[in-house]
């Protein structure tokens, strides 16, 4: 009795260890892709990133940089440099020139072609409960996240 | 007046719960009957004073009471009257007040109802539960005093965000909360019986409606904030892998291994040490949960950049409980011994499969939200976790507890053969995979994820629905004899069947949704008809339009889906004072689709970008969560837990024997 | 049953230790600096050149003010926004008891509201001008508001604190920049 508990414990050990194993080796191939770097301009003017590698950039969008259309076209600045960025899409209620936003994509050919864009709200800081929220619903992404 | 008297209540309440975690616990070591009887009326006098106090603040809200400092920051007299009552939780002090309120509620109804536990095990269960509530009690008192005065009250509030003016999300965190902190009731029982070194079937039956109605809460609270962002954010997602929903998820993953593990317990008398580290586990991923959100350690700094305070007495909790929990399980889990064994092949043997496979995916999802720290502690730089790393990871996971769910649902406990497991589930597989090869052979070229997706859910469905047959012995039987064994089946087999079940409807519609959204992005100008995926969309025109309290610009959109042609009004507002804009998307929603129109910027005169989406089957995402909070309704009402516990006096009936 | 006197079983330890290591990592998390907080490329450089409208009856503040020989606090701030409220009466004391000069930039704001503001909540500012359009917070790289910086006798910035100050920061980072001793 006492043997085939003991056989027991040790089974499900050998399972628990090897589900931990795997998903450690599942999360290392997950973390290739699924982690994205963020840069300021400078940053990024500092070092240029490859074309291949999606990150994100952040700062502020320059005030009358942005051309609408179905292709946006603005400048995201950190005040010291600026960064082309490019994006066919939607823009987030919040975006506009003057306020904080991340765009999410790939350096190619000095321009920054944007797959996302998030703008944050800075007009002013927002109470925790409502970032709270607007963050566990996706609206409200912080720069760094 | 009224704040004040709240203010002493929570003072009070305070003393109580000190006492509380003191008197009881010596009484039970001493084994001095008159120390243990304190806990009672301890417990329930905390509820009273909570329950005063949480009414006092709701009165500064209602009479709007500018001079109390939170009223002040968070309200408006403009305000109608049920957002005034909402904002009593929807900022950081009134929300900790109510998370205390449900604590205490948690411990009066155990002190009420408890009266068939053994009186050592409900002192140390309502001692421990004490020292929970002393800790949230001081967090209150001394970081976050919602009932604080100012000397200059305005004349008029701040308000609240128009987004929080929503009852959909005013009513989410009370949902969360009561999961959150149901999960307390797990870690004092489970704290006891490690004083106790007893852990028995007893144990496990007090133990599992509490753990059940904080997961039927929390999946509800889940599924609530993801329906809220899909329709009100008009984004059109509804799972973003956000830190705040991880750290709602993870309880959940954990507590519903809890859920499965007790069962064992309750039924076997096995799986004891482990099912212990799971309740403990499972509250202290609530509180990590609750320390994340809060503490914006993870990202925004702005949650506790009012007082740092805040987030240094969380980590102190967290340290006590979770690192006291811990210690005291490796001290004294030894002393837990299972009383009987089981074959490798066996019901017992399945659920640890499922215990340990939930486990590792809340793992994963916990490492993946910690990362960004991790990474940042390493090497100093900025990283994001974006949703592939999750869908990646978490994935595989759950793919194999899918496939090994309906065997492990109706395997015999102890022992069983394979073979003979099978037979009511060889059809079940045939007809899922028949099924996914239809699917297949329909779509052309398309991702591989609809037929295996929907394969899984159909294995799944189909699988709870052959276990319901196999339980009533459907065709082994006449059919009279089936339908009365249908009727006289247990809440747990009911509760099985139906979370299950709706665990099947989910994939089913995250498969069909991932698969088959159409999701088309163009500048339409008024009156030019556009086609998405079989459907004719024409934007009329747009309107100005004036609300109470913002601007608003709705566009007329005209859908012709086969010979059926009706209206929908995308609409984009502007809350004036708070300088807000928001998108109202147009949905017609269905079982079978939802069409999701947004508008975004004019452009030039006569047009705007629009954005419109054809989900199908997105809606069954939800409705499998109603299944499984039904479920584990079902499972909660099973007359075994009324014949051991709570309502023997309400419920005469429950005195029949037990099967 | 109870056959063996088990030994102590240490794979049960595992679980405290990795506790305890995320628990020093949620430590680290707390004490490192606002991860939000830009690292300012205006940190250590002259203040930008501004063009204020008057806001009260004196004259708004002008290059001359930043620059003038003495440190100074910078805040950015709105009627219309609530943790400047919050603030407020922070701001009414380190004018009030500890004479500290600071002056105001009001931000995106409706005067006639600007000035009621001010009327209710105090006014700490010995210079105030209005940046109605924005135009002058781009020059800062304001985030939002209230923001504030503290500006050195050469009107070089030394700190910008976006974010309500709270007595933590006024304490921790505002006062040693301007030579004087934290409170308690």
């Amino acid at each position: 009795m006492a043997g085939l508990k003991k056989k027991r414990r040790i089974q499900m050990l050998a399972v628990g260890l090897t589900l931990l194993a795997s998903s450690a080796v599942v999360m290392g191939v997950a973390f290739k892709d699924g982690i994205e770097f963020f840069r300021s301009p400078t940053q990024i003017m500092a070092e240029m990133p490859a074309p291949t590698e999606r990150f994100r950039v952040g700062g502020l969008v320059k005030e009358g940089s942005w051309v609408k259309g179905e292709v946006h076209r603005f400048i995201i600045t950190d005040t010291a440099n600026d960064i082309q960025v490019v994006y066919s899409g939607i823009m987030p209620d919040i975006f506009d020139e003057g306020q904080g936003a991340v765009a999410s994509g790939n350096m190619i050919n000095g321009e920054f072609i944007a797959v996302e864009v998030l703008a944050k709200h800075d007009e002013e800081y927002m109470p925790t409960e409502v970032i709270d929220a607007l963050k566990a619903q996706g609206a409200y992404v912080e720069p760094t996240t | 007046m009224f704040v004040e008297l709240g203010q002493y209540a929570v003072i009070l309440a305070l003393i109580i719960a000190v006492l509380q975690s003191i008197i009881p616990m010596v009484g039970a070591q001493k084994g001095w009957n008159n120390w243990m009887a304190v806990a009672v009326p301890a417990a329930q006098i905390q509820f009273i004073l909570l329950i005063l106090s949480f009414a006092a603040l709701t009165y500064a809200f209602v009479v709007s009471d500018f001079s109390v400092r939170l009223v002040a920051a968070n309200s408006n007299t403009d305000k109608p009257m049920i957002f005034k009552i909402t904002g009593v939780w929807a900022n950081h002090e009134g929300s900790i007040l109510l998370w205390n309120l449900i604590l205490a509620m948690f411990g009066a109804l155990v002190a009420t109802f408890g009266n068939n536990l053994p009186p050592a095990l409900k002192a140390r269960v309502l001692s421990v539960q004490a020292m929970i509530g002393v800790a949230f009690l001081g967090f209150l008192l001394f970081t976050s005093n919602p009932f604080l005065r100012l000397e200059n009250p305005p004349l008029n509030g701040n308000g609240l965000n128009p987004l929080l003016q929503d009852l959909g999300l005013a009513f989410h965190p009370p949902f969360l909360y009561f999961g959150y902190v149901g999960l307390s009731m797990a870690f004092s029982f489970a704290i006891a019986a490690l004083i106790e070194g007893k852990v028995d079937a007893a144990w496990a039956r007090w133990v599992r409606p509490w753990t059940l109605a904080a997961w039927v809460s929390l999946t509800i609270g889940i599924s609530y904030g993801s329906w809220w962002a899909y329709y009100e954010l008009g984004w059109g997602g509804w799972w973003f892998w956000d830190p705040v929903e991880n750290s709602s998820f993870m309880p959940w993953l954990v507590a519903t291994a809890l859920l499965h593990s007790a069962i064992v317990v309750e039924k076997r008398d096995t799986l004891k040490a482990w099912t212990v580290l799971l309740a403990i586990l499972a509250f202290s991923f609530s509180l990590i949960g609750t320390f994340l959100v809060r503490s914006g350690v993870l990202t925004s700094v702005h949650a506790f950049a009012n007082d740092p305070r805040r987030g240094m007495f969380v980590l102190g909790i967290l340290a006590v409980a979770i690192g006291g929990g811990l210690t005291m399980y490796a001290l004294r889990a030894n002393t837990l011994k299972s009383q009987s064994v089981f074959s490798t092949f066996s019901r017992e043997s399945g659920l640890v499969l499922n215990n340990l496979l939930l486990t590792v995916s809340a793992v994963v999802v916990f490492v993946g939200t910690m990362w960004p720290l991790v990474i940042e502690f390493a090497t100093g730089e900025t990283i994001s976790v974006g949703p592939p790393f999750f869908d990646m990871a978490f994935t595989p996971f759950m793919v194999i507890l899918i496939m090994v769910l309906p065997i492990g649902s109706i395997l015999p406990w102890k022992r069983g053969k394979l073979g003979r497991t099978m037979q009511p589930l060889w059809g079940v597989v045939a007809l899922s995979v028949v099924l996914g090869a239809l699917v297949w052979s329909l779509q052309t070229g398309e991702r591989m994820i609809a037929p295996i997706g929907l394969t899984m859910a159909a294995w799944i469905i189909l699988g709870a629905l052959a276990d319901l047959g196999n339980r009533c012995r459907f065709r082994k039987v006449p059919m009279g004899e089936f339908f009365r064994r249908l009727r006289n089946l247990p809440g747990s087999d009911w509760g099985r069947v139906f979370s299950h079940g709706g665990l099947g409807l989910i994939i089913f519609g995250i498969s069909a949704v991932i698969a088959w959204e159409v999701e088309d992005i163009r500048a339409v100008q008024f009156g030019e008809p556009y086609d998405v995926a079989g459907y004719t969309f024409t934007l009329n025109g747009v309107e100005d339009v004036r609300g109470p309290n913002y601007t608003a610009v709705v566009g007329e959109v005209v859908v012709q889906e086969g010979d059926e042609t009706y209206l929908m009004y995308p609409e984009k507002r502007n809350y004036t004072v708070e300088r807000t804009p928001t998108t109202e998307a147009a949905i017609d929603m269905g079982l079978t689709r939802d069409v999701y129109i947004t508008l975004g910027e004019p452009q030039g005169e006569s047009g705007y970008a629009v954005r419109t989406y054809i989900k199908p089957f997105v809606n069954w995402i939800w409705i499998g969560t109603i299944f499984m909070a039904i479920g584990g309704s079902f499972s909660l009402f099973d007359r075994r837990y009324r014949i051991a516990a709570p309502s023997r006096k309400r419920a005469p009936r429950g005195a029949a024997p037990a099967e | 049953m109870s056959e063996e006197k088990k030994k102590f079983n240490y794979v049960l330890l595992a679980p405290p230790i990795i506790f305890l290591g995320l628990a020093a990592m949620f430590f680290f998390g707390l004490q490192r600096d606002n991860p939000n907080e830009l690292k300012s490329e205006l940190l250590g450089r002259k203040v930008p050149s501004v063009n204020l409208t008057d806001l009260r009856s004196d004259p708004a503040p002008t290059d001359e003010d930043f620059n003038a020989p003495y440190p100074k606090v910078v805040n950015f701030w709105a009627s219309w926004c609530g943790p400047c409220r919050a603030e407020a009466p922070i701001l009414e004391r380190m004018a009030e008891e500890m004479n500290i000069p600071i002056i105001g930039i009001n931000y995106k704001d409706q005067p006639d509201q600007a000035l009621a503001f001010l009327e209710e909540l105090g006014d700490p500012f010995i210079k105030i001008g209005a940046d109605f359009n924005g135009r002058n917070a781009i020059e800062w790289g304001l985030y939002g508001v209230p923001e504030t910086f503290v500006v050195d006798e050469n009107g070089i910035i030394l700190l910008r604190y976006p974010g309500p100050i709270t007595n933590a920061v006024l304490n921790k980072r505002i006062l040693p920049l301007l030579g004087m001793t934290p409170e308690e």
